[in-house]
Protein backbone atom coordinates (compact mmCIF):
# COMPACT_ATOMS: atom_id res chain seq x y z
CA UNK A 1 0.00 0.00 0.00
CA UNK A 2 1.29 3.49 -0.90
CA UNK A 3 2.19 6.08 2.06
CA UNK A 4 -0.40 8.69 0.41
CA UNK A 5 -1.65 11.49 2.31
CA UNK A 6 -5.41 10.23 3.62
CA UNK A 7 -8.10 12.22 5.02
CA UNK A 8 -9.50 13.41 7.30
CA UNK A 9 -7.03 15.48 9.01
CA UNK A 10 -9.42 16.31 12.03
CA UNK A 11 -6.33 17.16 14.05
CA UNK A 12 -5.06 20.30 12.26
CA UNK A 13 -8.23 22.09 12.61
CA UNK A 14 -9.65 24.31 14.92
CA UNK A 15 -12.68 23.44 16.57
CA UNK A 16 -15.83 24.87 14.50
CA UNK A 17 -19.43 23.70 15.53
CA UNK A 18 -20.06 22.83 11.85
CA UNK A 19 -17.84 20.26 12.24
CA UNK A 20 -19.58 18.78 15.23
CA UNK A 21 -22.71 18.23 12.51
CA UNK A 22 -19.85 16.44 9.93
CA UNK A 23 -19.52 14.30 12.52
CA UNK A 24 -23.02 13.68 13.49
CA UNK A 25 -23.83 12.66 10.38
CA UNK A 26 -21.71 9.85 9.56
CA UNK A 27 -22.58 8.74 13.59
CA UNK A 28 -26.77 8.90 12.38
CA UNK A 29 -25.72 7.42 9.29
CA UNK A 30 -24.42 4.02 11.43
CA UNK A 31 -27.50 4.77 13.74
CA UNK A 32 -29.67 4.15 10.44
CA UNK A 33 -28.02 1.11 9.44
CA UNK A 34 -28.42 -0.50 13.23
CA UNK A 35 -32.27 0.91 12.82
CA UNK A 36 -32.88 -0.74 9.50
CA UNK A 37 -31.56 -3.93 11.01
CA UNK A 38 -34.51 -3.49 13.10
CA UNK A 39 -36.67 -2.82 10.55
CA UNK A 40 -36.21 -5.52 8.80
CA UNK A 41 -36.71 -8.02 11.87
CA UNK A 42 -40.05 -6.49 12.53
CA UNK A 43 -40.85 -7.23 9.15
CA UNK A 44 -39.82 -10.40 8.82
CA UNK A 45 -41.55 -11.32 12.40
CA UNK A 46 -44.14 -9.87 10.47
CA UNK A 47 -43.90 -12.16 7.56
CA UNK A 48 -43.24 -15.22 10.01
CA UNK A 49 -47.01 -14.99 11.11
CA UNK A 50 -49.43 -13.01 13.98
CA UNK A 51 -47.38 -15.15 16.49
CA UNK A 52 -43.93 -14.02 16.00
CA UNK A 53 -45.31 -10.58 14.92
CA UNK A 54 -46.72 -10.38 18.65
CA UNK A 55 -43.97 -12.20 20.63
CA UNK A 56 -41.91 -8.82 18.05
CA UNK A 57 -44.36 -6.29 19.46
CA UNK A 58 -43.76 -7.16 23.00
CA UNK A 59 -39.93 -6.33 23.04
CA UNK A 60 -40.73 -3.34 21.07
CA UNK A 61 -43.24 -2.22 22.96
CA UNK A 62 -41.05 -2.55 26.23
CA UNK A 63 -39.27 1.04 27.49
CA UNK A 64 -35.71 0.46 26.48
CA UNK A 65 -36.81 -0.40 22.82
CA UNK A 66 -39.02 2.67 22.67
CA UNK A 67 -35.89 5.10 23.97
CA UNK A 68 -34.07 3.55 21.25
CA UNK A 69 -37.20 4.27 18.68
CA UNK A 70 -37.03 7.76 19.69
CA UNK A 71 -33.33 8.33 19.72
CA UNK A 72 -33.88 6.14 15.88
CA UNK A 73 -36.08 9.22 15.16
CA UNK A 74 -34.37 11.49 16.06
CA UNK A 75 -31.01 10.67 14.35
CA UNK A 76 -33.29 9.88 11.03
CA UNK A 77 -34.23 13.29 11.21
CA UNK A 78 -31.30 14.87 11.97
CA UNK A 79 -29.61 13.05 9.06
CA UNK A 80 -32.45 13.98 6.66
CA UNK A 81 -32.56 17.97 7.28
CA UNK A 82 -28.31 17.64 7.29
CA UNK A 83 -28.76 15.23 4.22
CA UNK A 84 -30.83 18.07 2.27
CA UNK A 85 -28.26 20.74 3.24
CA UNK A 86 -24.94 18.20 1.99
CA UNK A 87 -27.53 17.59 -1.25
CA UNK A 88 -27.21 21.29 -1.55
CA UNK A 89 -23.58 21.97 -1.21
CA UNK A 90 -23.62 19.57 -3.94
CA UNK A 91 -24.99 21.54 -6.85
CA UNK A 92 -22.63 24.07 -5.37
CA UNK A 93 -25.17 26.19 -2.84
CA UNK A 94 -24.30 27.53 0.72
CA UNK A 95 -20.03 27.18 0.85
CA UNK A 96 -19.23 30.20 1.95
CA UNK A 97 -18.33 30.27 5.75
CA UNK A 98 -21.45 32.31 6.68
CA UNK A 99 -24.19 30.28 4.29
CA UNK A 100 -22.48 27.14 6.29
CA UNK A 101 -23.11 28.12 9.48
CA UNK A 102 -26.50 29.41 9.15
CA UNK A 103 -27.71 26.02 7.43
CA UNK A 104 -26.31 24.12 10.24
CA UNK A 105 -28.45 26.30 12.99
CA UNK A 106 -31.10 25.65 10.50
CA UNK A 107 -30.83 22.09 10.44
CA UNK A 108 -30.06 21.85 14.21
CA UNK A 109 -34.02 24.12 14.16
CA UNK A 110 -35.84 21.41 11.23
CA UNK A 111 -34.11 18.74 13.01
CA UNK A 112 -35.94 19.44 16.61
CA UNK A 113 -39.37 20.80 14.99
CA UNK A 114 -39.63 17.29 13.30
CA UNK A 115 -38.42 15.09 15.92
CA UNK A 116 -40.82 16.77 18.07
CA UNK A 117 -43.65 16.01 15.57
CA UNK A 118 -42.30 12.37 15.21
CA UNK A 119 -42.05 11.72 19.07
CA UNK A 120 -45.84 13.20 19.71
CA UNK A 121 -46.93 10.80 16.89
CA UNK A 122 -45.25 8.04 18.57
CA UNK A 123 -46.13 8.65 22.00
CA UNK A 124 -49.86 9.39 20.63
CA UNK A 125 -49.57 6.36 19.13
CA UNK A 126 -48.42 4.27 21.57
CA UNK A 127 -52.46 3.83 23.47
CA UNK B 1 -6.68 6.92 -21.28
CA UNK B 2 -4.23 6.40 -18.36
CA UNK B 3 -0.18 7.44 -17.90
CA UNK B 4 -0.13 4.42 -14.95
CA UNK B 5 1.54 1.22 -15.89
CA UNK B 6 -0.09 -2.00 -15.41
CA UNK B 7 2.35 -2.53 -12.56
CA UNK B 8 1.72 0.75 -10.87
CA UNK B 9 -1.96 -0.46 -11.48
CA UNK B 10 -1.32 -4.19 -9.61
CA UNK B 11 0.69 -2.09 -6.88
CA UNK B 12 -2.53 -0.93 -5.91
CA UNK B 13 -1.26 2.74 -6.25
CA UNK B 14 -3.80 5.64 -7.88
CA UNK B 15 -6.91 5.74 -7.79
CA UNK B 16 -9.93 2.77 -8.35
CA UNK B 17 -11.44 5.08 -11.05
CA UNK B 18 -14.60 4.54 -9.56
CA UNK B 19 -14.98 7.30 -7.22
CA UNK B 20 -16.96 9.68 -9.35
CA UNK B 21 -19.64 6.51 -9.57
CA UNK B 22 -20.08 5.74 -5.87
CA UNK B 23 -20.35 9.66 -4.86
CA UNK B 24 -23.37 9.72 -7.54
CA UNK B 25 -24.95 6.48 -6.45
CA UNK B 26 -24.56 7.76 -3.17
CA UNK B 27 -26.70 11.34 -4.05
CA UNK B 28 -29.11 9.73 -6.23
CA UNK B 29 -29.96 6.95 -3.50
CA UNK B 30 -30.33 10.01 -1.01
CA UNK B 31 -32.44 11.91 -3.44
CA UNK B 32 -34.95 8.83 -3.43
CA UNK B 33 -34.32 8.09 0.12
CA UNK B 34 -35.62 11.85 1.21
CA UNK B 35 -39.75 11.07 0.03
CA UNK B 36 -39.24 7.18 1.05
CA UNK B 37 -38.42 7.66 4.36
CA UNK B 38 -40.81 10.62 5.15
CA UNK B 39 -43.56 8.39 3.87
CA UNK B 40 -42.90 5.53 6.00
CA UNK B 41 -41.75 6.90 8.79
CA UNK B 42 -45.29 8.95 8.66
CA UNK B 43 -47.02 6.32 7.75
CA UNK B 44 -45.73 4.10 10.31
CA UNK B 45 -46.27 5.86 13.03
CA UNK B 46 -49.73 7.27 11.90
CA UNK B 47 -51.35 3.42 11.55
CA UNK B 48 -54.61 3.43 13.78
CA UNK B 49 -52.84 0.63 15.87
CA UNK B 50 -49.81 -1.41 15.86
CA UNK B 51 -51.65 -4.64 15.97
CA UNK B 52 -50.94 -7.30 13.47
CA UNK B 53 -54.17 -7.38 11.40
CA UNK B 54 -53.50 -3.74 10.70
CA UNK B 55 -49.78 -3.77 10.42
CA UNK B 56 -49.92 -6.68 7.65
CA UNK B 57 -52.84 -5.59 5.71
CA UNK B 58 -51.32 -1.73 5.52
CA UNK B 59 -47.82 -3.39 4.43
CA UNK B 60 -50.32 -5.16 1.55
CA UNK B 61 -52.28 -1.93 0.15
CA UNK B 62 -52.26 -1.01 -3.25
CA UNK B 63 -48.10 0.85 -3.78
CA UNK B 64 -47.04 0.20 -0.42
CA UNK B 65 -45.54 -2.92 -1.19
CA UNK B 66 -43.82 -1.87 -3.94
CA UNK B 67 -42.65 1.05 -2.02
CA UNK B 68 -41.17 -0.56 0.53
CA UNK B 69 -39.43 -3.05 -1.18
CA UNK B 70 -37.71 0.61 -2.87
CA UNK B 71 -37.57 1.39 0.45
CA UNK B 72 -35.65 -1.42 2.08
CA UNK B 73 -33.23 -1.70 -1.57
CA UNK B 74 -32.76 2.00 -1.88
CA UNK B 75 -31.57 2.01 2.25
CA UNK B 76 -28.99 -0.67 1.77
CA UNK B 77 -27.87 0.20 -0.61
CA UNK B 78 -27.21 4.03 0.68
CA UNK B 79 -26.10 2.04 3.81
CA UNK B 80 -23.42 -0.03 2.27
CA UNK B 81 -21.71 3.14 0.37
CA UNK B 82 -21.77 5.07 3.81
CA UNK B 83 -20.33 3.07 5.58
CA UNK B 84 -17.37 2.14 3.16
CA UNK B 85 -16.51 5.59 3.20
CA UNK B 86 -16.62 5.81 7.51
CA UNK B 87 -14.72 2.65 7.23
CA UNK B 88 -11.65 3.75 4.77
CA UNK B 89 -11.50 7.10 6.22
CA UNK B 90 -11.08 6.13 9.95
CA UNK B 91 -9.69 2.01 9.97
CA UNK B 92 -6.19 2.15 8.47
CA UNK B 93 -5.15 -1.62 9.15
CA UNK B 94 -5.41 -3.51 5.99
CA UNK B 95 -7.09 -6.17 7.15
CA UNK B 96 -9.52 -4.94 9.56
CA UNK B 97 -10.75 -2.83 6.82
CA UNK B 98 -11.49 -5.65 4.19
CA UNK B 99 -13.20 -7.32 6.22
CA UNK B 100 -15.33 -4.24 7.67
CA UNK B 101 -16.03 -3.85 3.80
CA UNK B 102 -16.97 -6.96 3.54
CA UNK B 103 -19.09 -7.80 6.13
CA UNK B 104 -21.00 -4.59 5.66
CA UNK B 105 -21.60 -5.63 2.02
CA UNK B 106 -22.81 -9.45 3.17
CA UNK B 107 -24.84 -7.37 5.99
CA UNK B 108 -26.38 -5.13 3.35
CA UNK B 109 -27.00 -7.89 0.99
CA UNK B 110 -28.65 -10.23 3.66
CA UNK B 111 -31.11 -7.64 4.56
CA UNK B 112 -31.90 -6.44 1.10
CA UNK B 113 -32.78 -10.35 0.74
CA UNK B 114 -34.69 -10.87 3.71
CA UNK B 115 -36.97 -7.85 3.86
CA UNK B 116 -37.79 -7.91 0.07
CA UNK B 117 -38.76 -11.45 1.03
CA UNK B 118 -40.89 -10.35 4.23
CA UNK B 119 -42.39 -7.72 2.49
CA UNK B 120 -43.22 -10.04 -0.53
CA UNK B 121 -44.45 -12.58 1.31
CA UNK B 122 -46.99 -10.07 3.23
CA UNK B 123 -48.21 -8.31 0.76
CA UNK B 124 -48.74 -11.64 -1.29
CA UNK B 125 -50.52 -13.54 2.00
CA UNK B 126 -53.14 -10.50 1.86
CA UNK B 127 -53.79 -10.32 -1.51
CA UNK B 128 -54.88 -13.99 -1.36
Amino acid sequence: MAERPLSPHVTVYKWAYTMTLSILHRISGIALFLVLIGLIVWLTAAAMGAGAYARAMTIVDSLPAQLLIALSLLALCFHFCNGLRHLAWDIGWGFERAQARRSAIIVIMATLLAAGVALYLLHAGAT
Amino acid sequence: MTLRTPLARVLNQGAARDGVHHWLVQRVTALALAPLSVWLTMSLLRLPNRGYVTVASWIGTGLHPVLLVLTVVLSAWHAWLGIQVVVEDYVAQPARKALLLLLSAFANALLVASGVYAVLRIALRSQA
